[in-house]
This record gives C-alpha cells, structure tokens and sequence, in this order.
C-alpha cells in the first residue's frame, strides 16, 4: 500500500474532472444545508411546543351582564362559579383553577395595551368577561377534554383552548419544514445522480490507467480507492461548505426569527452541532456509497 | 504451464464457435507462435489464459490455478504471474519511459525502494539504457515497444503473453523486438505470440500452433508460418 501514490492518483482525477468536482461540491453542499435547515426547524418546533405545552392554559369565559350568547341569561352568579370551579378541579386532567374577575381583567388588559390608548378607551371594565383559567397537566391531550366539558355549562359564555391557537403556529413551521424537507430530498437525488455521473467520467477519463492497472495484477481495491476517495472527498468539501451554511441558518434567519416572540425558546449550539455531525455522515455516506455502486458497474475485473 | 483440456468458447450472440475443442499443452521455458487468419481465435486463446473471458466448456490450468475455481479477488494474483504486450503499446502519455514501468509496480504496491532498483535492470534488459526520461510520442514504434516490453517483464512473470507485438513495426526493427523476447524466454519465461509475420516465425524455429475457424489445425515444433499465407 503506497498512501502517497492513491493520493496522486486522487488529486489528478479531482483536476482533470474539475468543472464537474466544482458542480459535485456545490449540488452536496445545498442539498446538505437544506436537509440540515429542515431538521433545524423540526427541533426549532419541537422546543416551541414543549415550551408552549408548559404555558397553555384553557380560558373558560363565564356569562356576564353584556354577554352575546343566547344561552346567557345574564351575568353568572357566585354559585355558579364555584360550582363550576369545584366541578373542574374534581377532574383528573386539571391541575389548577385560577379564577380572574372582570376588575382583574380590566386590569390585565391596560396593561397589555398600554400603547394602544384606542383599544383601552373603546372598552370598559363591564366589557371584560371574567373567566376560569384552567391549567392541565398535559396541555395536548387534557385541553380538549377541558374543553368539551366546560362547552355548554351553565354559566359558561364559550371556552378557548390556546393549544389551538398555537396550532395554526405549528402548522405553519410543519408546512415549512416539509417544504424544506422536500427540496432537499430532490436535490439529494440530484446530487447522487452527479456523484455516479462524477465517478463515470473519471473512471471513462482514466481507462487507460485502469486497464493497466488490471493487466499488471492490480487489486480491485487498489484500482477502485482513487475514484471512491475522489467521491467521498468531494462529499467532504460539500459538507464543509454545507456546515458553513447552516450556521448561517441559524444565526441569521432562526436567531432573527426569534426576535418575534418574547420567549427564550432558541436552539443552542449543541443543537446546530449535532445536526452538522448528521449532515457529514449522510453526505460522506451518499458520496461513498454511489461511488462505490457505480465503480462496480464500470470496473469490472 | 499452461493447459487447454477441450475448451470451447462462444461469445453471446454468435452462432460460430471462437474456440472449438482446443486441447494443448505448453510448458514451462516454451516459446510458442500462434498463428492463422484474423478471427481464427488467437486474441480469444490470450483473452482465456488471462481470464479476461471464461469459456463455455473445458478447462484451463495456467500457473497451477484452475481459472474456472479461480474466485475473483484471486484473479489480480494470477495476472501477476503474466506479462502482456499488445500491437498497441498501450504506454501512458502523461508518463516518462521510467514511470510507466514503474506504474506495474507502483499499482501492486512494491517498495519504492524496490521499484527504483529494478527498473533500471529491465530497461537495460530491453535496450533503453539512457532513455528513462522520454516521453512516449519522444519514441519510435520499436522503443515504445520495448518499454511495454519492460513493463511486462519488471515484475518476473511466468508467462509472457504478446499479441501481435510486431504488428506496427517495421521488419528491420520487428527483430530487434525478437531479440528481447528471446532473451525473456532465456530467463526461463514461458513466451506465447500470436502472429501474423510469416518472416519472424520462419526465421525464429519455434513451436507453432496453427488456429483456423477456431480449431487447432496444426501444432509444430520447429514450425514455420506455413505455405497458406
């Protein structure tokens, strides 16, 4: 085994293949940075909705004075409240009940629109429904039982689960993903068909060394390790570029996008690491792989 | 050395048989002309010996390897043992005289050590003495062939398989070819060269098996081209 003779052999195929080396490099390089941005927004989501599973509360809006449901009939009493608060906190799924007032309301809602002075002056504390704000234990499967529960109850004006609120949310961040997802996995495909077009050309380019190679008793391996080294090196290049790409990522657009919403929910940079280390390996492997099927097709012994 | 036993070789989608029954034996240190007509099944009989092809039927030793056991990572072990020259040279453009023999050795993994100490010696043998570091299309027919030759030889086969070596050169030069051959063979290698050139096998004296349509038609020692051609 002479290292330095397979390396020669490496460095002469990647330059006489220069032009399609360089579209090699550039197709594994954005298919890989897709594939890593798509599974930076699955765990981009899957930390958004852990998060919001901790915070998600269903809001039970009770009746009160100027309530539009027919089925109010005036504003809720005393009773009914407590009833209502003892017959949710008898339930399995709830692990707490905090009951907010009209004046409490009110109150929470200056507050939020305090630079909005048009909202707060068109309003009245009589405006405000007070409400039960029900915690649950697991925000995605107890909200709906909450939820179907409380509909229709006496006293109850109508019942907001923000775990569907959120679902809107979520189901944006999919799509996108998926869409991600999608182009990436059709550039993969691209990116296979260039590394088998690659390794031809090269293995066409250099016929007459390999078929030297076979006459004077080369082993396949030795004939075979240039073009796959060529391949997987040409992945790693990919890779590289694509490692520098995704920092990008996530530093400009998911870091910016984090900007939006006043929660500390960002990735961290083990996150972008591990999905970095996952790029290589699928890129090293694809590269690898398709080299070593399309040098069994076109170097026979 | 080298042991036909019936074989018979059909390539697909031919209705005509390349070899037909071809049962021979040559031996260690022979020197063997095949001759006969372009298709008579010469480069066929090379291509078998070297397992570039199997054949349909009967078997073929060479080497002491039965080539139809033989499993495929065995076959660059059984091609170490044979040199090949062809009517093309089949040199490496890009490389010197000195790196395309050492290409032979480089690609099997010998010692650079190794190879900078042998292929002087086979480029002595052959008579390029001096010429290490020209390039290919810096040569005339007859040095390229004596380089291929050098490459064939650097690594000691057994057996030195040429297929019609002489068939670009021009006479004069063809016998200085011969002369290398013949002191290949000296060497205790076993040498088989189809040929067309009644002239070389004449003047040459050696065993001469005659192929026609695929068939052995004649098998000679101290033969000569023959009246046909």
């Amino acid at each position: 085994m002479r290292s330095n003779f397979v390396l020669s052999e490496i460095w002469i195929g990647l330059r006489r293949n220069l032009t399609m080396t360089v579209a090699l490099i550039v197709v594994v390089a954005i298919s890989l940075s897709l594939l890593g941005t798509g599974l930076l927004f699955v765990k981009q989501v899957d930390a958004t909705r852990t998060y919001w599973q901790g915070q998600a509360e269903v809001s039970v809006y009770l009746c009160y004075a100027e309530s539009a449901n027919p089925d109010c009939h005036g504003a809720v009493t005393t009773a009914q409240t407590t009833a209502l608060e003892q017959r949710l906190q008898a339930m399995p799924q709830v692990a707490g009940v905090t009951y907010v007032s009209q004046a409490q309301a009110w109150a929470l809602y200056k507050q939020t629109f305090t630079n909005d002075q048009s909202y707060v002056s068109t309003l009245k504390e009589s405006d405000m429904p007070p409400s039960l704000e029900v915690k649950t234990h697991n925000a995605g499967t107890d909200d709906s039982v909450v939820v179907s529960e409380m509909t229709g109850a006496t006293g109850v004006d109508s019942v907001i689960d923000e775990m569907s609120i959120l679902a809107k949310f979520y189901s944006l961040l999919n799509g996108l993903r998926n869409a991600v997802v999608i182009v990436a996995l059709i550039l993969v495909v691209a990116a296979i068909l260039l590394v088998a077009n690659t390794i031809r050309l090269s293995a066409f380019n250099r016929r007459r060394e390999t078929g030297i190679m076979r006459l004077v008793g080369a082993s396949n391996f030795y004939i075979q390790l240039p073009f796959l080294l060529e391949g997987v090196i040409a992945g790693l290049l990919g890779w590289v570029l694509a490692a520098v790409l995704l920092v990008g990522v996530k530093s400009l657009l998911l870091n910016n996008l984090q900007q939006y919403f006043n929660y500390n929910i960002g990735l961290s940079a083990a996150d972008v690491v591990e999905v970095i280390v996952l790029a290589m390996v699928i890129g090293v492997a694809l590269c690898g792989i398709t080299s070593f099927l399309t040098l069994r097709r076109y170097l026979r012994v | 050395m080298i042991e036909f036993q019936n074989v018979t070789k059909i390539y697909p989608n031919q209705n005509r048989a390349a070899l037909e029954n071809v049962d021979m034996t040559i031996n260690k240190g022979e020197f063997v002309f095949l001759v006969g007509p372009s298709g008579s099944g010469k480069s066929s009989f090379l291509r078998l010996i070297l397992r570039e092809e199997r054949p349909n039927e009967g078997r073929i030793l060479v080497a002491g390897n039965d080539l139809a056991r033989l499993t495929n990572w065995k076959v660059p072990a059984l091609r170490r043992k044979i040199g090949c020259v062809f009517q093309d040279f089949r040199l490496l453009p890009n490389k010197t005289v000195f790196e395309n023999v050492a290409f032979a050795l480089d690609v099997i993994g010998k010692p650079r050590r190794f190879t900078r100490r042998v292929v002087p010696e086979v480029l002595d043998l052959v008579g390029l003495e001096g010429k290490h570091e020209r390039m290919p299309d810096e040569l005339s027919g007859g040095e390229q062939q004596r380089v291929a030759m050098a490459r064939a030889f650097v690594n000691r086969p057994m057996i030195l398989l040429a297929d019609e070596p002489t068939g670009n050169i021009d006479p004069a030069t063809s016998i200085g070819i011969m002369k290398v051959l013949d002191r290949i063979n000296r060497t205790g290698t076993t040498v088989v060269m189809a040929t067309h050139d009644a002239a070389i096998v004449d003047s040459m004296r050696k065993r001469v098996i005659e192929l026609e349509y695929g068939k052995v038609v004649r098998d000679q020692n101290r033969g000569v081209y023959g009246q046909a051609y």
